[in-house]
């Protein structure tokens, strides 16, 4: 990937879960070396955009299509679209009880080196790989050795999926709702620690509520999504104006323009 | 009985016996003259036959347990083989013969091709070579003054040991299988640790049930003298090919004076299949005595095989600061059915004891803890901590805890705390979405689950455990 090509490409993709459609009709075009906010009210569907892109089950994809790193998304399994180079970061990152954090990001990394052209590291070779990542979102190597989120506070749970981020280097890293429940350290570190895995080569999508995330990571473009569609974009500008103008002007703005269209 | 009504009724059952003396199998059936012809057919002495009969006797008077959350179809006690040895076995022709899912275990378990044509043979303990281990290992052992053998050689070279502490943990008015147990019991081990002595290696008996069906009534017996310690592990780990077959074992341990014994198992006896056909009733009295003063008796076991298990490894905390533990990891998949637990007995004082027991629902089997916390009148200062936590796999599974604690003394202290968890979506979709498969998913949340009692497992036996349950849960999510 160079900076400039596409890496996802989304057209006309309408979802349910449960029957509900949720998703109705979006399209999106991600390159590498780009930033893209998605916000938007509650319930508008944002979530739900991030978890049918990772491939999660409960959602069923009913139209359009997605297309990342040129091969068709739909038809391929979560966990080979983790392997093609899809990450997600959890707005609830899962507990793991008695699974060492270094155990679990070490069984990761090796379940994506074959599709990535990587080695597989043994615990010697990935210790001395972890360590330096860990640095990443300045996380004591302590972290390492306790259960995967067991126990760890909303902040802490964050930087460990940033950390995973940093661990499988993924094309796309789609964020949802990182910046949820930190303090504003803890939003600093994440910031800090996306900044520096977003490169020429990869990029970002981040599902957000609130523009002071944006303070820490610069986006190139912001949607803003509601009922299903991405009803605006705009630069990085456009989320100062929601913070201050809430979400209503859009809708209505979208709706007088369908009405005249 | 007059004596000549008596020779009418054995005759024909004699004359079974005679017969059947070549292929060295009882027929079917229990009464008197079985148990004596059992005990006849191991030399015992006079106090042994005794003790049979009268343990049989009681037997019959007894009412087979129905309390355990298990079910299953009515056992025929006069339908079963009480002695039967090797050779009545029968010889699988070929390995073509062998069942394909025994083979892709044994593969799974890293046994080595030519180890496995071996078993053509069914002689399954050859694989884990148990004799070899205790015949090497023996004059080792002796120099340190340790006797490990058979119960049966123990009673003919060791008898006033055997008839000191046989049947004083788990007398046989204990329960209907132990009853049976001690009427029919054929062949076990017997391991003695003297005074001070601290035993030169792990002692282990992978049992005997492959090459002989007469292993179905077991019974162990281990006595660790005034400081003496010692691990002993027991492998249950090979299938069977057949129906329902009863297995009812009594293991009783003896601890004295600080002395510290450290029971390990990993039972893998055949289960059934996925539909529940066959496998093994797995009826076991477990029980270890803290005489002593400072003693300890820790039990880990981790159950996976057989159809049904009916089992409660347990301590009575007898000596003052005596210590009882209990580490068990519980899993049934398919139509598996374990009732399980422990029952720490606090008699002295300061006695403290430890439960952690993990079960693993799959498929649709029934999965209960059971435990008895028993704090009595004059266990001043007792202690115990209990933590009992399930897993279900699967929408189609049950999990059920039935904790009874009593306490008789105002000072002692009882904490019990469960939990109940789930292998869901968002667990598998976690893993997925890091790139992990659902079965290396699956093996690591178990293992992380199971880490307490993991840990407590010597080596060897923690990574068979591990790649053991990561076989029985194969295919159960996905």
């Amino acid at each position: 990937m160079a900076k400039g090509d596409i890496i996802l490409e989304v057209r006309d993709l309408t979802a349910s879960v449960a029957g509900v459609e949720i998703l109705k009709g979006i399209s999106l075009t991600v390159r590498a070396g780009e930033i893209h906010a998605i916000m938007g009210p509650n319930g508008s569907g944002k979530s739900t955009f991030s978890k049918v892109l990772a491939g999660h089950p409960d959602y069923e994809v009913t139209g359009g299509s997605i297309t990342f790193m040129g091969q068709n998304l739909l038809e391929m399994e979560a966990e080979d679209r983790a392997k093609a180079g899809l990450f997600l970061a959890f707005q609830y990152p899962i507990e793991i009880p008695g699974v060492s954090n270094a155990s679990f990001l070490r069984l990761a990394y090796n379940s994506v080196a074959e599709t990535r052209g990587w080695d597989e590291l043994d615990p010697l070779e990935f210790d001395d790989f972890i360590r330096e990542k860990i640095q990443v979102v300045e996380m004591d190597p302590a972290f390492l050795e306790r259960s995967v989120n067991e126990g760890f506070s909303g902040g802490e749970k964050k930087r460990n999926e940033i950390l995973q981020m940093a661990v499988l280097q993924p094309s796309l890293g789609v964020l949802d709702e990182i910046d949820s429940g930190l303090d504003i350290d803890a939003l600093r570190i994440v910031s800090q620690g996306v900044n520096q895995i977003s490169n020429d080569n990869n990029a970002m999508v981040m599902v957000t509520h609130y523009q002071r995330l944006l303070d820490y990571i610069t986006p190139d473009f912001v949607h803003v999504v509601s009922d299903g569609q991405i009803i605006k974009t705009g630069g990085k500008e456009l989320a100062l104006e929601l913070e201050r103008r809430g979400y209503d002007w859009v809708r209505e703005e979208f709706e007088r323009r369908t009405v005249t269209a | 009985m007059s004596s000549s009504l008596h020779a009418v009724v054995s005759q024909p059952y004699k004359h079974g016996f005679v017969t059947e003396i070549e292929s060295e199998s009882l027929p079917k059936g229990l009464n008197e003259d079985v148990v004596r012809a059992i005990s006849a057919k191991k030399n015992e002495p006079e106090w042994m036959l005794e003790f049979r009969l009268k343990a049989y006797r009681h037997w019959l008077t007894m009412e087979e347990p129905r309390w355990p959350n298990v079910d299953y179809p009515e056992i025929d006690f006069q339908d079963i083989v009480y002695y039967s040895a090797p050779k009545k076995k029968p010889t699988l022709n070929s390995m073509d013969e062998v069942d394909p899912e025994l083979i892709r275990t044994f593969e799974k378990l890293g046994i080595p091709l030519s180890e496995q044509k071996m078993l053509a043979n069914v002689a399954v303990d050859v694989v884990f070579d148990s004799v070899s281990v205790t015949t090497t290992f023996k004059e080792k052992l002796a120099e340190a003054g340790v006797i490990f053998c058979s119960i049966s050689e123990a009673i003919q070279k060791y008898p006033d040991l055997v008839r000191k502490y046989i049947g004083s943990v788990v007398p046989y008015t204990d329960n209907f299988y132990a009853a049976l147990n001690t009427a029919v019991f054929t062949d076990g081990s017997f391991c003695f640790i003297p005074k001070g002595v601290a035993c030169p290696m792990e002692l282990s008996t992978y049992f005997r049930i492959n090459n002989e069906e007469s292993g179905q009534f077991e019974r162990t017996l281990i006595v660790a003298e005034e400081g003496a310690s010692v691990s002993y592990l027991e492998g249950c780990t090979a299938p069977q090919f057949d129906t329902n077959q009863l297995h009812a074992a009594v293991v009783e341990l003896v601890a004295l004076d600080d002395a510290d014994i450290k029971y390990s198992t990993v039972q893998n006896w055949y289960a059934g299949d996925e539909n529940g056909v066959g496998g093994i009733f797995n009826f076991v009295t477990k029980r270890g005595l803290c005489k002593g003063k400072n003693s300890k008796i820790s039990w880990t076991q981790v159950e996976t095989g057989s159809a049904i298990t009916w089992k409660y490894p347990s301590c009575v905390l007898l000596g003052d600061n005596s210590v009882g533990e209990f580490y068990s990891v519980a899993l049934t998949n398919h139509k598996q059915q374990a009732d399980t637990g422990t029952k720490m007995i606090h008699i002295g004082r300061n006695t403290r004891s430890t439960i952690i027991s993990k079960g693993i629902s799959a498929g649709q089997s029934n999965n209960s803890y059971r435990g008895l916390v028993k704090i009595g009148p004059k266990a001043h200062g007792a202690r115990n901590y209990s933590q009992c936590d399930s897993m279900l796999i699967g929408p189609n599974c049950q999990a059920n805890t039935f904790p009874y604690i009593e306490v008789g003394n105002p000072s002692a202290k009882v904490e019990h705390e469960a939990s109940t968890s789930k292998i869901g979506e968002e667990q598998m979709f976690y893993f997925a979405q890091r790139g992990i498969g659902a079965e290396e998913a699956i093996s690591m949340i178990i293992n992380g689950f199971c880490k307490d009692v993991f840990t407590q497992l010597p080596m060897e036996f923690a990574v068979e455990a591990t790649k053991l349950l990561g076989l029985k849960l194969e295919g159960s999510v996905g």
